[in-house]
Protein backbone atom coordinates (compact mmCIF):
# COMPACT_ATOMS: atom_id res chain seq x y z
CA UNK A 1 0.00 0.00 0.00
CA UNK A 2 2.43 2.62 1.27
CA UNK A 3 4.94 1.83 -1.43
CA UNK A 4 2.30 2.80 -4.03
CA UNK A 5 2.12 6.39 -2.80
CA UNK A 6 4.05 9.00 -4.79
CA UNK A 7 7.10 10.52 -3.10
CA UNK A 8 7.72 13.62 -5.25
CA UNK A 9 5.94 16.98 -4.94
CA UNK A 10 4.02 16.93 -8.24
CA UNK A 11 3.15 13.31 -7.84
CA UNK A 12 1.60 13.97 -4.46
CA UNK A 13 -0.27 17.01 -5.76
CA UNK A 14 -1.66 14.86 -8.56
CA UNK A 15 -2.61 12.14 -6.10
CA UNK A 16 -4.41 14.59 -3.81
CA UNK A 17 -6.25 16.18 -6.71
CA UNK A 18 -7.46 12.88 -8.14
CA UNK A 19 -8.47 11.40 -4.79
CA UNK A 20 -9.52 14.47 -2.85
CA UNK A 21 -10.38 16.95 -5.61
CA UNK A 22 -14.08 16.60 -4.79
CA UNK A 23 -13.45 17.35 -1.12
CA UNK A 24 -11.36 20.40 -1.95
CA UNK A 25 -14.07 21.67 -4.29
CA UNK A 26 -16.74 21.15 -1.66
CA UNK A 27 -14.55 22.95 0.88
CA UNK A 28 -14.02 25.83 -1.53
CA UNK A 29 -17.77 25.96 -2.19
CA UNK A 30 -18.52 26.12 1.53
CA UNK A 31 -15.86 28.79 2.04
CA UNK A 32 -17.25 31.02 -0.70
CA UNK A 33 -20.85 30.44 0.44
CA UNK A 34 -20.03 31.39 4.05
CA UNK A 35 -18.00 34.40 2.92
CA UNK A 36 -20.69 35.67 0.54
CA UNK A 37 -23.58 35.25 2.97
CA UNK A 38 -21.51 36.58 5.89
CA UNK A 39 -20.47 39.65 3.90
CA UNK A 40 -23.99 40.30 2.56
CA UNK A 41 -25.68 39.96 5.95
CA UNK A 42 -22.81 41.86 7.54
CA UNK A 43 -23.36 44.69 5.06
CA UNK A 44 -27.06 44.80 5.90
CA UNK A 45 -26.24 44.93 9.62
CA UNK A 46 -23.63 47.59 8.89
CA UNK A 47 -26.10 49.67 6.88
CA UNK A 48 -28.75 49.50 9.60
CA UNK A 49 -26.27 50.43 12.32
CA UNK A 50 -24.81 53.14 10.10
CA UNK A 51 -28.28 54.66 9.54
CA UNK A 52 -29.10 54.71 13.24
CA UNK A 53 -25.74 56.28 14.05
CA UNK A 54 -26.37 59.13 11.61
CA UNK A 55 -30.00 59.97 12.48
CA UNK A 56 -29.96 63.68 13.26
CA UNK A 57 -31.26 64.69 16.68
CA UNK A 58 -32.74 68.16 17.01
CA UNK A 59 -34.05 70.08 19.96
CA UNK A 60 -37.52 69.69 18.47
CA UNK A 61 -37.53 65.95 19.11
CA UNK A 62 -39.39 64.76 22.16
CA UNK A 63 -37.34 63.41 25.07
CA UNK A 64 -38.54 59.76 24.82
CA UNK A 65 -37.33 59.67 21.23
CA UNK A 66 -33.99 61.14 22.23
CA UNK A 67 -33.63 58.78 25.19
CA UNK A 68 -34.48 55.75 23.04
CA UNK A 69 -32.03 56.81 20.38
CA UNK A 70 -29.33 57.34 23.01
CA UNK A 71 -29.90 53.84 24.40
CA UNK A 72 -29.94 52.17 20.98
CA UNK A 73 -26.74 53.96 20.02
CA UNK A 74 -25.07 52.91 23.25
CA UNK A 75 -25.92 49.26 22.59
CA UNK A 76 -24.72 49.52 19.00
CA UNK A 77 -21.47 51.14 20.10
CA UNK A 78 -20.85 48.31 22.53
CA UNK A 79 -21.60 45.78 19.78
CA UNK A 80 -19.15 47.42 17.39
CA UNK A 81 -16.39 47.76 19.97
CA UNK A 82 -16.74 44.18 21.27
CA UNK A 83 -16.82 42.47 17.88
CA UNK A 84 -14.10 44.60 16.35
CA UNK A 85 -11.96 44.30 19.44
CA UNK A 86 -11.84 40.53 19.89
CA UNK A 87 -10.48 37.80 17.55
CA UNK A 88 -13.07 36.01 15.45
CA UNK A 89 -11.66 32.64 16.44
CA UNK A 90 -12.31 33.39 20.10
CA UNK A 91 -15.76 34.80 19.30
CA UNK A 92 -16.60 31.63 17.37
CA UNK A 93 -15.75 29.33 20.27
CA UNK A 94 -17.28 31.68 22.84
CA UNK A 95 -20.62 31.82 21.03
CA UNK A 96 -20.72 28.24 19.78
CA UNK A 97 -19.85 26.56 23.08
CA UNK A 98 -21.63 29.19 25.19
CA UNK A 99 -24.85 28.57 23.30
CA UNK A 100 -24.43 24.82 23.62
CA UNK A 101 -23.57 24.66 27.32
CA UNK A 102 -25.73 27.37 28.82
CA UNK A 103 -28.56 27.98 26.36
CA UNK A 104 -28.74 24.36 25.20
CA UNK A 105 -28.81 25.54 21.61
CA UNK A 106 -26.77 23.37 19.31
CA UNK A 107 -26.02 25.45 16.25
CA UNK A 108 -25.44 23.53 13.07
CA UNK A 109 -22.28 24.08 11.05
CA UNK A 110 -23.99 26.51 8.67
CA UNK A 111 -25.91 28.46 11.28
CA UNK A 112 -22.85 28.97 13.45
CA UNK A 113 -20.66 29.98 10.52
CA UNK A 114 -23.18 32.42 9.04
CA UNK A 115 -24.00 33.90 12.42
CA UNK A 116 -20.44 34.51 13.55
CA UNK A 117 -19.15 35.80 10.24
CA UNK A 118 -22.18 38.08 9.79
CA UNK A 119 -22.03 39.82 13.16
CA UNK A 120 -18.27 40.15 12.88
CA UNK A 121 -18.49 41.71 9.42
CA UNK A 122 -21.41 43.85 10.59
CA UNK A 123 -19.25 45.42 13.27
CA UNK A 124 -16.64 46.45 10.71
CA UNK A 125 -19.19 47.49 8.12
CA UNK A 126 -21.02 49.71 10.61
CA UNK A 127 -18.01 51.99 10.80
CA UNK A 128 -17.42 51.77 7.06
CA UNK A 129 -21.02 52.74 6.32
CA UNK A 130 -20.87 55.58 8.82
CA UNK A 131 -17.74 56.82 7.08
CA UNK A 132 -19.43 56.42 3.70
CA UNK A 133 -22.43 58.45 4.80
CA UNK A 134 -20.22 61.17 6.30
CA UNK A 135 -18.23 61.36 3.07
CA UNK A 136 -21.28 62.51 1.10
CA UNK A 137 -21.35 66.29 0.75
CA UNK A 138 -23.88 67.92 3.06
CA UNK A 139 -25.23 69.75 0.00
CA UNK A 140 -26.75 66.47 -1.23
CA UNK A 141 -28.71 66.15 2.00
CA UNK A 142 -29.77 69.79 1.89
CA UNK A 143 -30.85 69.48 -1.73
CA UNK A 144 -33.00 66.49 -0.83
CA UNK A 145 -34.48 68.18 2.23
CA UNK A 146 -35.23 71.31 0.23
CA UNK A 147 -37.59 69.35 -2.04
CA UNK A 148 -39.35 67.95 0.99
CA UNK A 149 -37.72 64.56 1.46
CA UNK A 150 -37.78 63.08 4.93
CA UNK A 151 -34.57 61.87 6.57
CA UNK A 152 -35.41 58.31 5.54
CA UNK A 153 -36.11 59.24 1.91
CA UNK A 154 -32.97 61.37 1.77
CA UNK A 155 -30.93 58.43 3.00
CA UNK A 156 -32.59 55.85 0.77
CA UNK A 157 -32.65 57.71 -2.54
CA UNK A 158 -29.77 60.18 -2.35
CA UNK A 159 -27.13 59.52 0.29
CA UNK A 160 -27.12 55.73 0.29
CA UNK A 161 -26.60 55.05 -3.39
CA UNK A 162 -23.64 57.45 -3.31
CA UNK A 163 -22.27 56.11 -0.03
CA UNK A 164 -22.60 52.56 -1.38
CA UNK A 165 -20.57 53.47 -4.44
CA UNK A 166 -17.86 54.95 -2.22
CA UNK A 167 -17.62 51.96 0.09
CA UNK A 168 -17.61 49.20 -2.53
CA UNK A 169 -13.80 48.93 -2.28
CA UNK A 170 -14.24 48.39 1.45
CA UNK A 171 -17.00 45.82 0.90
CA UNK A 172 -14.58 44.06 -1.44
CA UNK A 173 -11.94 44.14 1.25
CA UNK A 174 -14.36 42.58 3.69
CA UNK A 175 -15.38 39.86 1.26
CA UNK A 176 -11.76 38.93 0.63
CA UNK A 177 -10.94 39.01 4.33
CA UNK A 178 -13.98 36.80 4.97
CA UNK A 179 -12.95 34.26 2.33
CA UNK A 180 -9.63 33.93 4.12
CA UNK A 181 -10.71 34.36 7.71
CA UNK A 182 -13.58 31.90 7.49
CA UNK A 183 -10.71 29.40 7.88
CA UNK A 184 -10.69 30.10 11.62
CA UNK A 185 -14.18 28.60 11.81
CA UNK A 186 -12.51 25.17 11.60
CA UNK A 187 -12.29 25.45 15.40
CA UNK A 188 -16.05 24.90 15.62
CA UNK A 189 -15.98 22.19 12.99
CA UNK A 190 -17.02 24.09 9.88
CA UNK A 191 -15.85 21.96 6.97
CA UNK A 192 -14.53 24.78 4.80
CA UNK A 193 -11.49 24.82 2.56
CA UNK A 194 -8.81 25.02 5.26
CA UNK A 195 -10.48 22.29 7.33
CA UNK A 196 -10.56 20.04 4.28
CA UNK A 197 -6.94 20.76 3.41
CA UNK A 198 -5.84 20.20 6.99
CA UNK A 199 -7.67 16.88 7.24
CA UNK A 200 -6.20 15.67 3.98
CA UNK A 201 -2.73 16.82 4.95
CA UNK A 202 -3.00 15.04 8.30
CA UNK A 203 -3.97 11.77 6.69
CA UNK A 204 -0.70 11.55 4.72
CA UNK A 205 1.53 14.07 6.53
CA UNK A 206 1.69 15.91 3.21
CA UNK A 207 1.24 19.39 4.69
CA UNK A 208 3.18 21.27 2.07
CA UNK A 209 1.33 19.65 -0.82
CA UNK A 210 -2.16 20.04 0.67
CA UNK A 211 -1.51 23.64 1.63
CA UNK A 212 -0.15 24.37 -1.86
CA UNK A 213 -3.53 23.39 -3.25
CA UNK A 214 -5.35 25.38 -0.57
CA UNK A 215 -3.19 28.46 -1.31
CA UNK A 216 -4.02 28.32 -5.00
CA UNK A 217 -7.72 27.76 -4.44
CA UNK A 218 -7.89 30.68 -1.97
CA UNK A 219 -6.05 32.91 -4.42
CA UNK A 220 -8.39 31.97 -7.27
CA UNK A 221 -11.42 32.74 -5.08
CA UNK A 222 -10.15 36.11 -3.85
CA UNK A 223 -8.85 37.22 -7.24
CA UNK A 224 -12.14 36.36 -8.95
CA UNK A 225 -14.06 38.30 -6.30
CA UNK A 226 -11.87 41.38 -6.57
CA UNK A 227 -12.26 41.44 -10.38
CA UNK A 228 -16.05 41.03 -10.13
CA UNK A 229 -16.24 43.90 -7.65
CA UNK A 230 -14.25 46.16 -9.98
CA UNK A 231 -16.69 45.35 -12.74
CA UNK A 232 -19.62 46.15 -10.46
CA UNK A 233 -18.04 49.50 -9.53
CA UNK A 234 -17.68 50.42 -13.19
CA UNK A 235 -21.25 49.42 -13.85
CA UNK A 236 -22.53 51.63 -11.02
CA UNK A 237 -20.57 54.59 -12.37
CA UNK A 238 -22.62 54.45 -15.54
CA UNK A 239 -21.41 55.41 -19.00
CA UNK A 240 -18.78 58.12 -19.31
CA UNK A 241 -20.79 59.76 -22.08
CA UNK A 242 -24.47 60.50 -22.54
CA UNK A 243 -26.89 60.81 -25.43
CA UNK A 244 -28.39 64.16 -26.27
CA UNK A 245 -32.13 63.77 -26.42
CA UNK A 246 -32.37 64.50 -30.12
CA UNK A 247 -36.08 63.85 -30.43
CA UNK A 248 -36.45 67.18 -28.72
CA UNK A 249 -36.87 70.12 -31.04
CA UNK A 250 -34.54 72.20 -28.90
CA UNK A 251 -31.61 69.93 -29.56
CA UNK A 252 -29.22 71.14 -32.20
CA UNK A 253 -27.83 67.89 -33.46
CA UNK A 254 -29.51 65.51 -35.83
CA UNK A 255 -29.08 61.83 -35.21
CA UNK A 256 -27.43 60.49 -32.12
CA UNK A 257 -24.59 62.43 -30.61
CA UNK A 258 -22.27 61.42 -27.82
CA UNK A 259 -20.82 63.85 -25.34
CA UNK A 260 -18.00 63.92 -24.54
CA UNK A 261 -16.71 62.45 -27.78
CA UNK A 262 -14.15 60.37 -25.96
CA UNK A 263 -13.25 59.90 -22.36
CA UNK A 264 -10.03 61.91 -22.77
CA UNK A 265 -11.70 64.83 -24.44
CA UNK A 266 -13.06 67.39 -22.06
CA UNK A 267 -16.69 68.37 -22.35
CA UNK A 268 -17.30 71.53 -24.34
CA UNK A 269 -19.24 74.39 -22.81
CA UNK A 270 -22.64 74.98 -24.29
CA UNK A 271 -23.43 78.38 -22.96
CA UNK A 272 -22.58 79.96 -26.30
CA UNK A 273 -25.12 77.79 -28.08
CA UNK A 274 -27.61 78.67 -25.44
CA UNK A 275 -27.02 82.37 -25.98
CA UNK A 276 -27.50 81.98 -29.72
CA UNK A 277 -30.88 80.44 -29.18
CA UNK A 278 -32.06 83.86 -28.13
CA UNK A 279 -34.67 84.48 -25.51
CA UNK A 280 -37.33 81.98 -24.94
CA UNK B 1 -46.87 79.74 -14.15
CA UNK B 2 -50.41 79.75 -12.91
CA UNK B 3 -50.87 80.70 -9.33
CA UNK B 4 -54.39 81.21 -8.10
CA UNK B 5 -53.15 83.16 -5.13
CA UNK B 6 -51.90 86.03 -7.28
CA UNK B 7 -55.42 87.46 -7.42
CA UNK B 8 -55.33 88.32 -3.75
CA UNK B 9 -52.40 90.69 -3.41
CA UNK B 10 -53.11 91.52 0.21
CA UNK B 11 -52.65 87.96 1.31
CA UNK B 12 -49.23 87.61 2.91
CA UNK B 13 -47.65 84.23 2.05
CA UNK B 14 -44.68 84.48 4.31
CA UNK B 15 -44.22 86.63 7.36
CA UNK B 16 -40.93 86.69 9.21
CA UNK B 17 -41.22 88.30 12.62
CA UNK B 18 -38.59 88.98 15.28
CA UNK B 19 -36.41 86.24 13.81
CA UNK B 20 -33.03 85.76 15.49
CA UNK B 21 -30.36 83.18 14.95
CA UNK B 22 -27.22 82.60 16.95
CA UNK B 23 -24.53 80.00 16.47
CA UNK B 24 -23.35 79.71 20.05
CA UNK B 25 -22.32 83.18 21.16
CA UNK B 26 -22.17 84.40 17.56
CA UNK B 27 -25.41 86.23 16.75
CA UNK B 28 -25.97 86.08 13.01
CA UNK B 29 -29.51 87.44 12.73
CA UNK B 30 -31.14 89.99 15.04
CA UNK B 31 -34.84 90.67 15.16
CA UNK B 32 -35.58 90.29 11.46
CA UNK B 33 -39.02 91.36 10.23
CA UNK B 34 -40.35 91.25 6.71
CA UNK B 35 -43.31 90.09 4.65
CA UNK B 36 -43.62 88.38 1.31
CA UNK B 37 -46.76 88.65 -0.79
CA UNK B 38 -47.64 86.43 -3.73
CA UNK B 39 -45.73 87.52 -6.81
CA UNK B 40 -43.16 89.47 -4.84
CA UNK B 41 -39.56 89.24 -5.96
CA UNK B 42 -37.57 90.17 -2.87
CA UNK B 43 -33.85 90.68 -3.30
CA UNK B 44 -31.71 90.46 -0.20
CA UNK B 45 -28.43 92.31 -0.61
CA UNK B 46 -25.53 93.03 1.69
CA UNK B 47 -21.88 92.21 2.26
CA UNK B 48 -20.67 88.67 2.86
CA UNK B 49 -21.27 87.63 6.44
CA UNK B 50 -24.22 89.98 6.85
CA UNK B 51 -26.57 87.04 7.49
CA UNK B 52 -28.38 86.94 4.14
CA UNK B 53 -27.86 83.25 3.50
CA UNK B 54 -28.62 82.32 7.09
CA UNK B 55 -31.91 84.19 6.78
CA UNK B 56 -32.81 82.19 3.69
CA UNK B 57 -31.75 78.93 5.31
CA UNK B 58 -33.89 79.75 8.34
CA UNK B 59 -36.89 80.34 6.09
CA UNK B 60 -36.42 76.86 4.66
CA UNK B 61 -35.69 75.44 8.14
CA UNK B 62 -32.27 74.22 7.09
CA UNK B 63 -31.23 76.24 10.15
CA UNK B 64 -33.39 76.27 13.24
CA UNK B 65 -34.13 79.85 14.31
CA UNK B 66 -33.06 80.70 17.85
CA UNK B 67 -36.14 82.85 18.43
CA UNK B 68 -38.91 84.54 16.54
CA UNK B 69 -41.51 83.27 14.14
CA UNK B 70 -41.84 82.38 10.50
CA UNK B 71 -45.48 82.36 9.44
CA UNK B 72 -46.43 80.54 6.26
CA UNK B 73 -50.03 81.39 5.41
CA UNK B 74 -50.38 82.51 9.01
CA UNK B 75 -49.08 79.28 10.50
CA UNK B 76 -45.88 79.29 12.54
CA UNK B 77 -43.63 76.74 10.88
CA UNK B 78 -41.10 76.81 13.70
CA UNK B 79 -43.72 75.25 16.00
CA UNK B 80 -43.00 71.77 17.29
CA UNK B 81 -45.90 69.98 15.60
CA UNK B 82 -45.14 71.26 12.10
CA UNK B 83 -44.08 68.67 9.53
CA UNK B 84 -40.89 70.23 8.18
CA UNK B 85 -40.74 68.05 5.08
CA UNK B 86 -44.28 68.90 3.99
CA UNK B 87 -43.49 72.61 4.42
CA UNK B 88 -40.22 72.40 2.51
CA UNK B 89 -41.99 70.72 -0.39
CA UNK B 90 -43.98 73.97 -0.84
CA UNK B 91 -40.95 76.25 -0.56
CA UNK B 92 -38.33 75.55 -3.21
CA UNK B 93 -34.68 76.34 -2.78
CA UNK B 94 -31.88 76.89 -5.25
CA UNK B 95 -28.39 76.67 -3.77
CA UNK B 96 -25.15 78.42 -4.56
CA UNK B 97 -23.48 75.03 -5.06
CA UNK B 98 -26.41 73.54 -7.07
CA UNK B 99 -26.68 70.42 -4.90
CA UNK B 100 -27.97 68.27 -7.74
CA UNK B 101 -28.11 64.60 -6.80
CA UNK B 102 -24.93 63.21 -8.32
CA UNK B 103 -26.26 59.65 -8.47
CA UNK B 104 -29.12 60.61 -10.79
CA UNK B 105 -29.48 61.91 -14.32
CA UNK B 106 -30.75 65.41 -15.02
CA UNK B 107 -34.24 64.07 -15.66
CA UNK B 108 -34.25 61.84 -12.59
CA UNK B 109 -33.20 64.83 -10.46
CA UNK B 110 -36.40 66.57 -11.51
CA UNK B 111 -38.63 63.49 -11.11
CA UNK B 112 -37.60 62.05 -7.76
CA UNK B 113 -39.17 64.72 -5.57
CA UNK B 114 -42.45 64.50 -7.42
CA UNK B 115 -42.75 60.73 -7.18
CA UNK B 116 -41.36 60.23 -3.70
CA UNK B 117 -42.59 63.36 -1.92
CA UNK B 118 -45.71 64.36 -3.86
CA UNK B 119 -46.54 60.73 -4.75
CA UNK B 120 -47.28 61.68 -8.35
CA UNK B 121 -47.53 58.86 -10.89
CA UNK B 122 -44.20 58.48 -12.64
CA UNK B 123 -45.54 59.31 -16.09
CA UNK B 124 -47.03 62.62 -14.89
CA UNK B 125 -43.86 63.42 -13.01
CA UNK B 126 -41.78 62.77 -16.10
CA UNK B 127 -43.92 65.00 -18.30
CA UNK B 128 -43.87 67.73 -15.70
CA UNK B 129 -40.10 67.46 -15.31
CA UNK B 130 -39.67 67.67 -19.08
CA UNK B 131 -41.87 70.76 -19.16
CA UNK B 132 -39.68 72.61 -16.67
CA UNK B 133 -36.42 71.33 -18.12
CA UNK B 134 -37.59 72.64 -21.46
CA UNK B 135 -38.38 75.95 -19.84
CA UNK B 136 -34.82 76.34 -18.53
CA UNK B 137 -33.42 75.14 -21.86
CA UNK B 138 -32.03 71.88 -20.51
CA UNK B 139 -34.28 69.32 -22.17
CA UNK B 140 -31.59 68.02 -24.54
CA UNK B 141 -29.47 67.03 -21.57
CA UNK B 142 -31.95 64.85 -19.69
CA UNK B 143 -29.70 61.79 -19.87
CA UNK B 144 -26.59 63.54 -18.58
CA UNK B 145 -25.28 63.14 -15.05
CA UNK B 146 -24.60 66.36 -13.11
CA UNK B 147 -20.83 65.86 -13.33
CA UNK B 148 -21.07 65.94 -17.13
CA UNK B 149 -22.60 69.40 -17.50
CA UNK B 150 -21.36 72.93 -16.85
CA UNK B 151 -22.06 75.07 -13.79
CA UNK B 152 -24.64 77.23 -15.52
CA UNK B 153 -26.40 74.15 -16.83
CA UNK B 154 -26.38 72.59 -13.37
CA UNK B 155 -27.97 75.66 -11.88
CA UNK B 156 -30.67 75.69 -14.55
CA UNK B 157 -31.42 72.04 -13.80
CA UNK B 158 -31.54 72.90 -10.09
CA UNK B 159 -34.12 75.57 -10.88
CA UNK B 160 -36.14 73.09 -12.93
CA UNK B 161 -35.96 70.58 -10.07
CA UNK B 162 -37.33 73.17 -7.66
CA UNK B 163 -40.03 74.28 -10.14
CA UNK B 164 -41.16 70.71 -10.76
CA UNK B 165 -42.37 70.61 -7.16
CA UNK B 166 -44.59 73.60 -8.03
CA UNK B 167 -43.59 75.55 -4.94
CA UNK B 168 -45.42 78.61 -3.69
CA UNK B 169 -42.17 80.43 -3.00
CA UNK B 170 -38.76 79.89 -4.54
CA UNK B 171 -35.68 80.79 -2.51
CA UNK B 172 -32.39 81.52 -4.29
CA UNK B 173 -29.21 81.44 -2.21
CA UNK B 174 -26.62 83.32 -4.29
CA UNK B 175 -27.50 81.24 -7.37
CA UNK B 176 -24.80 82.76 -9.57
CA UNK B 177 -21.94 83.18 -7.09
CA UNK B 178 -20.29 79.87 -7.92
CA UNK B 179 -20.51 80.38 -11.67
CA UNK B 180 -17.97 81.58 -14.19
CA UNK B 181 -18.90 85.08 -15.38
CA UNK B 182 -19.88 83.82 -18.83
CA UNK B 183 -22.49 81.51 -17.33
CA UNK B 184 -24.12 84.00 -14.99
CA UNK B 185 -26.25 85.41 -17.79
CA UNK B 186 -28.06 82.20 -18.67
CA UNK B 187 -29.14 81.63 -15.06
CA UNK B 188 -30.26 85.22 -14.52
CA UNK B 189 -32.20 84.99 -17.77
CA UNK B 190 -34.18 82.03 -16.44
CA UNK B 191 -34.80 83.88 -13.18
CA UNK B 192 -36.01 86.98 -15.03
CA UNK B 193 -38.49 84.80 -16.88
CA UNK B 194 -39.81 83.35 -13.64
CA UNK B 195 -40.20 86.80 -12.11
CA UNK B 196 -42.07 87.98 -15.19
CA UNK B 197 -44.46 85.06 -14.84
CA UNK B 198 -45.33 86.04 -11.30
CA UNK B 199 -43.31 83.50 -9.35
CA UNK B 200 -42.87 84.50 -5.72
CA UNK B 201 -39.13 84.64 -5.11
CA UNK B 202 -36.67 85.59 -2.42
CA UNK B 203 -33.24 86.07 -3.93
CA UNK B 204 -30.04 86.49 -1.97
CA UNK B 205 -27.70 87.96 -4.53
CA UNK B 206 -24.64 90.02 -5.35
CA UNK B 207 -26.06 90.79 -8.79
CA UNK B 208 -27.05 94.40 -8.22
CA UNK B 209 -28.40 94.91 -11.73
CA UNK B 210 -30.75 91.96 -11.20
CA UNK B 211 -31.86 93.28 -7.80
CA UNK B 212 -32.49 96.74 -9.27
CA UNK B 213 -34.24 95.70 -12.46
CA UNK B 214 -36.15 92.57 -11.57
CA UNK B 215 -37.13 92.69 -7.92
CA UNK B 216 -40.20 94.35 -6.53
CA UNK B 217 -38.66 94.78 -3.11
CA UNK B 218 -35.07 95.10 -1.90
CA UNK B 219 -33.80 94.30 1.57
CA UNK B 220 -30.36 95.55 2.61
CA UNK B 221 -28.71 93.65 5.46
CA UNK B 222 -25.65 94.46 7.52
CA UNK B 223 -24.38 92.70 10.65
CA UNK B 224 -27.45 90.48 10.90
CA UNK B 225 -29.90 93.37 10.83
CA UNK B 226 -32.18 94.73 8.12
CA UNK B 227 -30.89 98.30 7.76
CA UNK B 228 -33.12 99.40 5.01
CA UNK B 229 -35.79 98.00 2.75
CA UNK B 230 -38.02 99.34 0.05
CA UNK B 231 -38.70 99.56 -3.64
CA UNK B 232 -35.58 99.04 -5.78
CA UNK B 233 -35.82 102.54 -7.22
CA UNK B 234 -35.68 104.04 -3.75
CA UNK B 235 -32.89 101.78 -2.42
CA UNK B 236 -30.69 102.17 -5.47
CA UNK B 237 -31.25 105.84 -6.28
CA UNK B 238 -32.04 107.39 -2.92
CA UNK B 239 -30.92 105.19 -0.06
CA UNK B 240 -31.70 106.77 3.28
CA UNK B 241 -28.93 105.13 5.32
CA UNK B 242 -25.22 105.88 4.98
CA UNK B 243 -24.42 102.17 5.28
CA UNK B 244 -26.61 101.39 2.26
CA UNK B 245 -24.95 104.17 0.26
CA UNK B 246 -21.50 102.95 1.18
CA UNK B 247 -22.34 99.34 0.26
CA UNK B 248 -23.92 100.28 -3.04
CA UNK B 249 -21.13 102.64 -4.05
CA UNK B 250 -18.63 99.84 -3.54
CA UNK B 251 -20.71 97.44 -5.63
CA UNK B 252 -22.06 99.69 -8.33
CA UNK B 253 -18.82 101.60 -8.80
CA UNK B 254 -17.11 98.61 -10.37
Amino acid sequence: MISNLPTDYWGRIGYLLTHYGQSFLRGAGITIAIALVGTAVGCIIGFLVGIVQTIPVTKKDSWPKRALLWLVRLILNIYVEVFRGTPMMVQAMFIYFGAMQYLHVHMGMWTAAFFILSINTGAYMAETVRGGILSIDVGQTEGAKAIGMTHFQTMLFVVFPQALRNIIPQIGNNLIINIKDSSVLNVIGTVELFYTANQTAGAYYWYFEAMSIAMIVYLVLTFTCSRLLRWWEKKLDGPASYDLATTDTLAYTSGMAKFPVSADEKFVEHSREYDERGDR
Amino acid sequence: MTKGAIADMDDVVLQVSHLSKAFGANVVLRDIDFNVRPGDVTSVIGASGSGKSTLLRCINLLETPTSGQILFHGEDITARHINESAYRAKVGMVFQSFNLFSNMTVLENCIVGQTKVMKRPREDARNNALKYLDRVGMSPYINAKPRQISGGQKQRVAIARALAMEPEILLFDEPTSALDPEMVGEVLEVMRGLAADGMTMIVVTHEMAFARDVSSHVVFMKDGVIWEEGAPAQIFSAPSKDETKEFLSRFMGR
